[in-house]
């Protein structure tokens, strides 16, 4: 990568008050992988608020039905223990609603209280027996207490290989793939064409194109509405090589690697020329054929879509706020048509992030992406979840919205970032932002940085505020 | 201490849940049956005791626990605010390992410091949550610490979650409001119609379409608890004359409570509808001539009742042909479902059941009386159920919450969301044209025959 700005080093925010959070909880990101495997349950042990909150920002992000449930823990659990309550609460999801996988999270609430979960759920399995029937029991470790929405997503896919995973027979122009956090249902299906493409075949895990993508099901289910079936999870070790997309889904692939003895190889984006020149040529070499005409063609397009962007794009300052996986993808997109990164902020110190081309890269809140970015002389372009959007107004710049949670946005799921489409689209997102912002600019003098805290200023409810939406 | 302070919020006189009960009921307390694990749904007590204060739109709201609490939760409810929206930002310690094993009453200590360096709000709020009330951080101590410190107020409100459901924590809340907030500021001025509304939190912008009826009245909204209200507003809702609880569910121990230590009259009601509307205002106005406001506001409150009822009937016009005799499936989290009933018949269409899931026993009989039958008051409804009733065209129209929406969307049935994400205001008169008008702009979208429209590779497609 070209010297565009210097390396940076992680700085952690030492606020005791975080303001506006942009990390989720560890659990929720389990939920959602879980989510993305087919007739999926994840179960939260905890108090109720801990499901309730978690569902209902899922819903108000997806708008889809998502189901979740709760061991409903209260106060004498919490001080006797929560074992009974586990226990009953997954017979009762076992009988009812009979899900293919039941993933059992822990919480802040439990973890403080040290239960030793693993114990309990084979104790619970063997009572249940049979009232368990075909559900698949998954202990998904994925304390509260550590990283945000990729780290919980990156535990629960952990916890079901270490279910299921074993050595399989080797099964040519297969590949088992695991997916990031990141990626949206859209990303998902141009890799899965991507990938067919070269005449092979796929398994993804987790698989959120296939349960959250927004399709209207024909009947009412309890349980997930697609994603990995239980067959493919069965026959992970039965691939040619395992795929890892994201630096945080490295953990769950060397562990499938090791069950099933398959190569493991591991993307860190697909968004950036050079990330997907890296896939391309990785699934050229496992197919043995050339990248079809369709591609070449993306590729070309995508190169045009650099040169046309880069205008608009080139030396001005975007601020990102994303979680360790999507900063790294929308850094390198930004970064890779000449724009600058001030600052980046982001929820937990993940490896690798100390080589991103920013100026500064704080792991911290969505009041440090304002004010580090008003300290640093502000930006041109602030790309982050919706709740960013106070930041983007304060900063007087335009929001492009990606990762977790969209609240004010339909649709976000088929937003496409990976790939060379997902790529240029990304290009001319950004190119466009920053084009219609200065020429609203150009309508009247340019704004002077206010020093201000927004908070000051009396601020209604409005159709673009971040929580406009339901 | 906690179960101490949670026993009397539901030894409530003034709940009718309670009043129902027989003695032998009364002692086993409302607790006694807890949410079932692996089929239950709804919020904590924290959830509760926060969507109550959050309203106050001048406070700091600080949740003192792990990520969970406030970044999965922050800033999702659509109260409103004609001002600051300092309400709106999500506060919170983020507690983690190194504060659990080392307690985070230090954390707390400077969060609080930060928030009052940074914002200057007039007070802070701080919300106990499970993890720290588990590991014993005394949150009363750091608040009166900080409040010394701070010179101005720093408030606990202890309702982690595991003490109980969303409601508990609704009742805490108000618990926090006597015993910390009304009485402790003077308004400058009082006036013979200074009146209070408890449990309206101004969603979506709820209070503004009933606040000019007040305003035509000369009645003063002195304490708004909590909608669009400002801290120091709330500390003088004492020297209200009349209050009126909104949901009685939520904080009717605040309406009891101003009765009891102040003398000050209240009674439950709903501005959800006309005839609600109406009765909410004869009553203020009755209220207030009795404690000796001028007797020409019982008059005039008739004549504002009429000439608003008038327009009403005028303006719902456009609308009644397509609500006529639509059938209607409510299924509201909402504690007045009789009053939502009450309203869609109004309207000319037909309820084909209610739950009454959170109604007081009061509530349902109201609902009743209204549907003639029993059959058509529903506890829960499984999922299965209400897609089956939706799909099979036995109801034209859900009205829900945002989390049973899936349900009616997925059959392919129009669907309003009648709970607190809703994104228009259904109070008072002006609330109800408001309503109306969804529901037929909804009914009549062109997007449902589309959606119903066969494939073309099924049977029936035509080109």
């Amino acid at each position: 990568m070209s010297p565009k700005t210097t390396p940076s080093r992680v700085e952690a925010s030492r606020k005791a008050l975080t303001i506006d959070p942009l990390k989720v909880s560890p659990p929720l990101g389990a939920a959602l992988a879980l989510l993305s495997v087919d007739r999926g349950m994840p179960l939260f042990h905890g108090s109720v608020g801990c499901t309730a909150f978690a569902l209902v920002l899922l819903v108000r992000h997806f708008r889809e039905a998502i189901p979740l449930q709760t061991t409903a823990l209260g106060e004498i659990e919490t001080i006797l223990g929560g074992t009974d309550n586990l226990e009953s609460a997954i017979r009762t999801i076992a009988t009812k609603s009979k899900p293919s996988v039941l993933g059992v999270c822990p919480t802040a609430l439990t973890d403080t209280r040290s239960e030793d979960m693993a114990a309990d759920l084979r104790l619970i399995s063997e009572r249940l027996g049979e009232d368990l029937g075909d559900t698949l029991l998954v202990h998904v470790q994925a304390p509260d207490f550590i990283g945000g929405l990729q780290e919980g997503w990156a535990a629960a896919v952990t916890g079901i290989i270490d279910v299921v995973a074993r050595p399989r027979p080797r099964r040519a122009d297969h590949l088992t793939v695991l997916t990031g956090a990141h990626l949206t249902a859209a990303d998902l299906d141009d890799l899965r064409d991507t990938i067919e493409a070269f005449d092979l075949t796929c398994t993804l895990l987790p698989d959120l194109s296939g349960s959250l993508d927004g399709h209207v099901p024909d009947n009412w289910r309890p349980v997930s509405l697609g994603g990995t079936s239980r067959a493919e999870l069965e026959a992970l070790g039965e691939a040619s090589a395992v795929l890892a997309i994201g630096e945080h889904m490295r953990a769950p692939a060397e562990l499938l690697g090791a069950r099933t003895s398959l190569p493991v190889t591991v993307l860190e984006t697909l968004t950036g020329l050079k990330g997907c020149d890296r896939l391309i040529a990785f699934l050229s070499e496992m197919s043995g054929r050339s990248a079809p005409p369709k591609l070449r063609r993306d590729r070309s397009r995508l190169l045009d879509a650099l040169i046309d962007s880069h205008f608009a794009a080139v030396g001005q300052r975007v601020a990102i706020a994303a979680e360790p996986d999507l900063l790294r993808a929308m850094v390198t997109i930004a970064t890779d048509l000449g724009c600058q990164v001030p600052v980046a902020v982001t929820t937990t110190r993940a490896p690798g992030l100390e080589t991103l081309p920013v100026d500064r890269l704080i792991v911290g809140d969505l009041d440090d992406l304002e004010t580090a970015t008003l300290e640093a002389g502000g930006c041109d372009l602030v790309i982050g979840p919706s709740p960013a959007i106070r930041a983007a107004k304060a900063l007087h710049a335009p929001l492009v919205r990606v990762g977790f949670p969209q609240v004010d946005r339909v649709g976000s799921q088929h937003d496409l970032f990976a790939g060379y489409r997902g790529t240029r689209q990304m290009a001319f997102a950004i190119a466009n932002a920053i084009t219609e912002s200065h020429a609203e600019h150009h309508l009247r003098p340019p704004h002077p940085m206010s020093p201000e805290m927004p908070h000051t200023s009396e601020v209604r409810h409005d159709s673009d505020a971040p929580v406009a939406a339901g | 201490m906690l179960t101490d302070r949670l026993a009397p919020v539901f030894e409530e006189p003034a709940c009718a849940t309670n009043r129902a009960k027989t003695d032998a009921q009364k002692r086993a307390g409302c607790k006694a049956k807890g949410p079932t694990p692996g089929a239950a749904a709804g919020g904590c007590a924290f959830d509760g005791a926060k969507i109550s204060l959050q309203p106050i739109v001048d406070a700091a709201h600080i949740v003192h626990g792990p990520i969970a609490c406030e970044g999965n939760n922050w800033d999702n409810r659509h109260s409103a605010s004609s001002g600051s929206d300092l309400y709106r930002r999500g506060l919170t310690t983020d507690l983690t390992e190194l504060d659990v094993i080392h307690g985070g009453e230090k954390k707390l200590w400077k969060a609080i410091r930060q928030a009052v360096e940074k914002f200057d709000p007039p007070a802070v709020f701080v919300y106990q949550t499970c993890v720290p009330s588990l590991t014993g951080d005394d949150i009363h101590a750091v608040c009166a610490a900080a409040a010394e410190r701070h010179g101005r107020p720093v408030i606990p409100v202890e309702a982690p979650g595991f003490v109980g459901t969303k409601n508990a924590g609704n009742r805490l809340a108000g618990q926090t409001l006597l015993d910390h907030v009304i009485g402790t500021g003077e308004p400058e001025t009082t006036t013979p119609t200074d009146i209070c509304l408890i449990a309206e939190f101004n969603i979506v912008g709820d209070l503004w379409q009933v606040k000019p009826l007040f305003d035509a009245l000369g009645i003063r909204l002195l304490s708004p608890i909590t909608g669009d209200a400002r801290y120091h507003e709330v500390t003088y809702a004492h020297r209200a004359k009349a209050s009126m609880v909104v949901c009685s569910q939520a904080m009717v121990n605040v309406g009891r409570g101003l009765q009891e230590r102040w003398g000050i009259p209240y009674f439950e009601g709903s501005f959800n509808g006309v005839r609600a509307t109406s009765e909410a205002l004869r009553t203020f106005a009755r209220l207030l001539v009795e404690q000796g406001a001028d007797a020409d506001l019982i008059d005039r409150a008739e004549a504002l009742i009429a000439e608003k009822e008038a327009e009403v009937q005028r303006q719902m016009e456009p609308y009644r042909a397509t609500l006529e005799g639509k059938k209607v499936l409510l299924y509201t989290g909402g504690n007045k479902a009789w009053s939502i009933v009450q309203t869609l018949q109004d309207m000319g269409m037909e309820v084909i059941g209610t739950s009454v899931r959170k109604s007081t026993d009061h509530g349902k009989a109201r609902a009743k009386d209204l549907l003639h039958e029993d059959k058509k008051l529903f506890g829960a409804i499984p999922a299965g159920e209400m897609f089956r009733m939706l799909k099979d065209g036995e109801a034209d129209i859900m009205l829900s919450g945002g989390r049973s929406q899936f349900v009616a969307l997925n059959a392919r049935r129009p669907w309003l969301d009648t709970n607190q994400e809703r994104h228009h205001a259904y109070a008072g008169y002006e609330g109800f044209i408001n309503l109306a008008k969804r529901m037929s702009l909804t009914l009549n979208a062109p997007i449902w025959e589309q959606v119903h429209s066969p494939a073309p590779w099924e049977e029936g497609y035509t080109a």
